[in-house]
């Protein structure tokens, strides 16, 4: 039996649930670990991720020295073509690859070297090309410290607001909805209120193996507590087994089958009149933009039975308690923000929101998404939402940044995908990533990497190289989740510790301690007046933050040592806000919104006769830099594609055949798994693995207002292909529960 | 207004809200009473038995865990009979299972002077450690059948029914469906059954690793995301 020198209570670094993870560690090394049963959000409860998902602090291949490139350190000119190295020796020393030109070869090197040359490129980029030439990737997965000092670097120093992380990836169509109609941007109610709900729509939400724990509270609502479920998705997902109705929509038909339950609910008299007047407006003109939506209409495009639709709408309209949640499958589409829209003109035909149990709840994925949001670590807002082009907030950050009056910049950033396209002379010349992957988690991948390599200067730090990191000049190792200190914000709003349980590997370093020191050699080279840069702890960090942005101003680390607080947190006695709206909403009045149904950019034709719609899986996370690199791979270690077993037979393909799949932008192989879990011309992919990464196939075209790309539906085609065209032809692992 | 009821433990007399156990009632006043299978984070199934109390007028002794305590119950938490109940048990568990991992179990027996060599003959239930899966392994020899892991694979958390009871009688042991390995279950290996688990039956790979002499180093190239290989 193993006696542990130290139990150190920490939060899940993996998705927006938040648990509570304690991690027994010996030697410095993590063995097991636990969940206390009277955690506040996952009540002792783990999913494979947060109990055994850890291993890759410990793997090989994590970087723990700064890297830089060989024509940096020797000093010599930039060579042509940025090409992807991942190879660095255990011993450090790089491997040659005849392929790529030896200046491009990893050299390990001491942290001053590293930063110098960071900052040294940065500030040379900067003053010959100014604001506009810079541009930094936030982290979902780094803590608030973290990303409220990185967007401050950028904000402070280089006067851009080319700040944005993966946020604009995933929920930026339904915060820019929420935001609209609400003035918040956050789940309303806390996932743990479920239990409180009679009725709840989970839809474009794969909750048991995206929010594991969300859906074990789901599952326990419905055995338990006598809700009912109706689950709207293309898919049919593990909680269609529990639910009372299934609405298997194509993908990208949110707008119809939602406004045609508007239409039922208006027609049937079962609106909340009370509701409507007190609490909305726009009301009227809704109304006039709601004739064409009838339940037979959306059936025309969704395939989704009228029936099913007049019934799910009577069912949430006349419960007493209903809520919504909602995932990608909302807001990753060209028209993602209206789609969210589409679930807040319900909450406010029947008053289902401002009361606990009921409410509407984008279940957001990151561990830290909301955080890093709260953080201003997007192009268009301060820390707290408060808009860049609004001088007073200018005026605001100012004082708390030493800056001179006038100094920040009124411009919009650029948003993830934007800053990307635009990495061209005349436009974007430098990138610093934390943390993050674009070259998996962009659309259009083979698009993504060339603009990769018309970046002039790139910075990775993260702690392994990763698909992007590849293509960087200098390689800053960071510490994951067990090394540092600091605080995450959950889905729901939930704002908890995260605590070191070992001192950093090698050289590495938690993420601010990086930013702080290249903040303090940045300014040294610009000549600026200090933004203030010297913190002994992160909780400094967050007290700064919270000094202005009103939300968290009632948290400190004090306060949230054994449970975590729920924001807004206005005072230092204020005891959190797990139910938002109940008296009003933020903007005032919430805002009804007249929607139209627009098809997604790409309608299958016979040469492209599926729908691909990509997703994730319980066992893997996002670019897969951690899950990837642990003994996850293991138990799901490729991609597969899942097809329908009608469509599979027009096409002659069986279970575990290879498999090419192919969109106008690109193609990968992998195995098919013949399942009825798809839908008849609707075909599924995972995005976590780079050897046949679903993105490559994915479109690019972007929501209008919120600039999301449309994962979520592009057209492809499926042939059969050889054993021997498949990236990894000896892995043949059919797992998955879900 | 709760309904409240008062009855007497151990010659106390005790009020409080109806609809307790005599567990919960016992332990909010300060009562030692030892439990095995009972755990707050699932349905109390009465399995272990060790929790019994005396309850006067009932013929036989009454598992705390389930019993709802009543208005003007007499209870004894520690008579004679009941230590006799107790330590038999403790003594049971011991002579045929490895109860080296279950400390809360060695001060038990400590507590109650139970011998572990009182059944010198006994069978021991003995069986292979299953080490099928990446995450955690399965060591039945350490199992004492207490039930949680079934239960919060099931209702009590997960809802995904991996594994039951397999085999009658002494043969009884947990098992996935027709004892597949883990992989080919329906198991997701969120690895709540490892997380109620309180002998040491169920333990994190890493952890197991580490006991049986592994490095720190040896084991994180053990896990490094190699490829399962499985013929066609």
């Amino acid at each position: 039996m193993i006696k542990s020198d130290r139990v150190t209570t920490t939060t899940c670094p993996y998705c927006g649930v938040g648990c509570t993870l304690q991690l027994h560690v010996k030697d410095d090394f993590i063995y097991k670990v636990t969940s206390p049963f009277d955690s506040p959000v996952n009540h002792g409860n783990l999913c494979v991720k947060g109990r055994f998902g850890y291993d890759f602090v410990y793997h090989p291949k994590r970087v723990t020295t700064p890297l830089v490139r060989r024509y940096l350190l020797e000093g010599k000119p930039k060579p042509e073509g940025r090409e992807q190295v991942f190879a660095v020796s255990v011993d450090g020393k790089p491997i040659p690859d005849s392929q790529i030109s030896n200046d491009w070869d990893w050299l390990e090197t001491d942290w001053d070297t590293a930063l110098n040359f960071v900052a040294d490129n940065l500030t040379r980029i900067y003053k010959r090309d100014g604001s506009d030439a810079m541009a930094v990737y936030c982290c979902a997965k780094a803590t608030n410290e973290d990303n409220y000092l990185l967007q401050k670097m950028y904000r402070a120093l280089f006067r851009t607001n080319n700040v944005d992380h993966c946020t604009r990836l995933c929920h930026a169509g339904s915060v820019v909805a929420l935001q609209q109609a609400t003035g918040s941007s956050a789940m309303s109610n806390t996932a743990s209120q479920v239990v409180m709900n009679d009725v709840f729509i989970v839809t474009g939400s794969n909750t048991s193996e995206n929010h594991p724990i969300i859906a074990l509270q789901m599952k326990e609502a419905v055995q338990k507590h006598g809700a009912k479920m109706i689950v709207i998705d293309p898919r049919r997902i593990d909680l269609v087994d529990m639910a009372e109705m299934w609405l298997p929509l194509k993908p990208g038909t949110n707008v119809p089958v939602f406004t045609a339950m508007a239409y039922v609910i208006v027609e049937e008299n079962l609106v909340n009149h009370d509701f409507i007047n007190d609490r909305t407006e726009g009301y009227t003109e809704f109304l006039s933009s709601l004739e064409t939506f009838t339940p037979e209409y959306a059936e025309e495009i969704s395939g989704v039975p009228a029936e099913d639709i007049r019934k799910a709408a009577r069912l949430y309209a006349n419960a007493k308690n209903a809520a919504i949640y909602w995932g990608m499958g909302i807001s990753q589409l060209s028209h993602g923000t209206a789609s969210a829209l589409a679930l807040i003109n319900l909450a406010f035909l029947t008053g289902h929101i401002g009361r606990d149990g009921t409410g509407l709840n984008p279940l957001r994925g990151q561990n830290n998404v909301q955080g890093a949001s709260d953080m201003g670590s997007m192009p268009f807002h301060y820390p707290g939402y408060m808009r860049v082009d609004n001088p007073e907030n200018r005026a605001k950050w100012e004082k708390a940044w030493n800056i001179e009056e006038g100094g920040l910049s009124l411009k919009l950033g650029l948003t993830t995908t934007e800053i990307l396209s635009h990495a061209h002379e005349g436009g974007i010349r430098s990138l610093y990533i934390m943390g993050e992957n674009p070259m998996m988690s962009e659309p259009n991948l083979n698009e993504t990497r060339k603009h990769m390599q018309h970046l002039e200067f790139l910075v990775a730090q993260d702690i392994f190289i990763n698909e992007s990191g590849a293509f960087a000049d200098v390689f800053l190792p960071a510490t994951p989740f067990a090394e540092k200190d600091g605080t995450f914000s959950n889905t729901d709003r939930r704002v908890q510790r995260v605590r070191a349980a070992q001192p950093p590997r090698g050289q590495s370093r938690p993420d601010w301690q990086i930013l702080c020191d290249l903040a303090l050699r940045l300014e040294s080279r610009l000549g600026l007046a200090t933004a203030h840069w010297t913190y002994s702890n992160p909780e400094e960090i967050l007290r700064e933050m919270a000094s202005v942005n009103s939300d968290y101003a009632g948290i400190t680390y004090d306060r949230i040592d054994k449970v975590g607080l729920i924001y807004p947190v206005p005072t230092l006695d204020h005891p959190g806000t797990p139910t938002l709206f109940k008296e009003s909403f933020p903007r005032g009045k919430g805002k009804f919104h007249q929607l139209e149904y627009v098809p997604v950019m790409e309608e299958p034709n016979d040469e492209y006769p599926f729908i691909l719609t990509t997703g994730r899986l319980l066992e893997h996370w996002h670019g897969g830099t951690m899950t990837r690199n642990s003994a996850l791979n293991e138990i799901y270690p490729e991609a597969r594609v899942e097809i329908h077993p009608a469509d599979a037979e027009i096409h002659g393909i069986r279970n575990g055949d290879p498999v090419k799949v192919q969109s106008r932008r690109g193609e990968i192989i992998v195995r098919a798994t013949v399942t009825e879990k798809t839908s008849v011309g609707v075909v599924f992919l995972p995005w976590h693995f780079a050897e046949a990464a679903a993105n490559l196939l994915t479109n690019d075209a972007l929501d209008p207002q919120a600039k999301i790309p449309e994962f979520k539906a592009c057209a492809v085609q499926v042939f059969p292909a050889r054993e021997n065209d498949l990236p990894n032809p000896e892995i043949d692992v059919h797992r998955g529960r879900y | 207004m709760t309904e409240t009821i008062t009855l007497t433990i151990d010659g106390q007399e005790v009020t409080t809200e109806a609809g307790k156990t005599i567990l919960e009632v016992a332990r909010e006043m300060g009562k030692d009473v030892p439990t095995i299978c009972y755990h707050e984070a699932t349905t109390s199934n009465a399995v272990c038995r060790l929790c019994v109390v005396e309850v006067e007028g009932q013929r036989v002794l009454q598992p705390g865990c389930i019993v709802k305590a009543g208005a003007g119950m007499k209870v004894q938490t520690r008579s004679e009979r009941v230590t006799r109940s107790r330590r038999t048990i403790l003594e049971m568990l011991s002579s045929t299972m490895d109860l080296s991992e279950a400390g809360d179990i060695q001060s038990m027996m400590y507590d109650y002077g139970a011998s572990s060599s009182r059944f010198p003959d006994a069978q021991r239930r003995e069986s292979d450690v299953k080490d099928d899966n990446p995450m955690y392994i399965r060591d039945y020899s350490k199992c004492l059948l207490c039930w949680r892991c079934v239960q919060v694979c099931a209702e009590d958390a997960q809802y995904t029914f991996a594994i039951n009871f397999e085999g009658r009688g002494f043969e009884t042991q947990i098992a996935t469906f027709f004892d597949k390995p883990i992989p080919e279950t329906t198991c997701v290996m969120c690895g709540q059954c490892v997380g109620v688990c309180p002998t040491g039956a169920l333990k994190p790979k890493r952890e197991f690793l580490l006991e049986s002499g592994k490095s720190p180093a040896e084991i994180s190239v053990m896990n490094t995301g190699k490829k399962q290989r499985k013929p066609r």
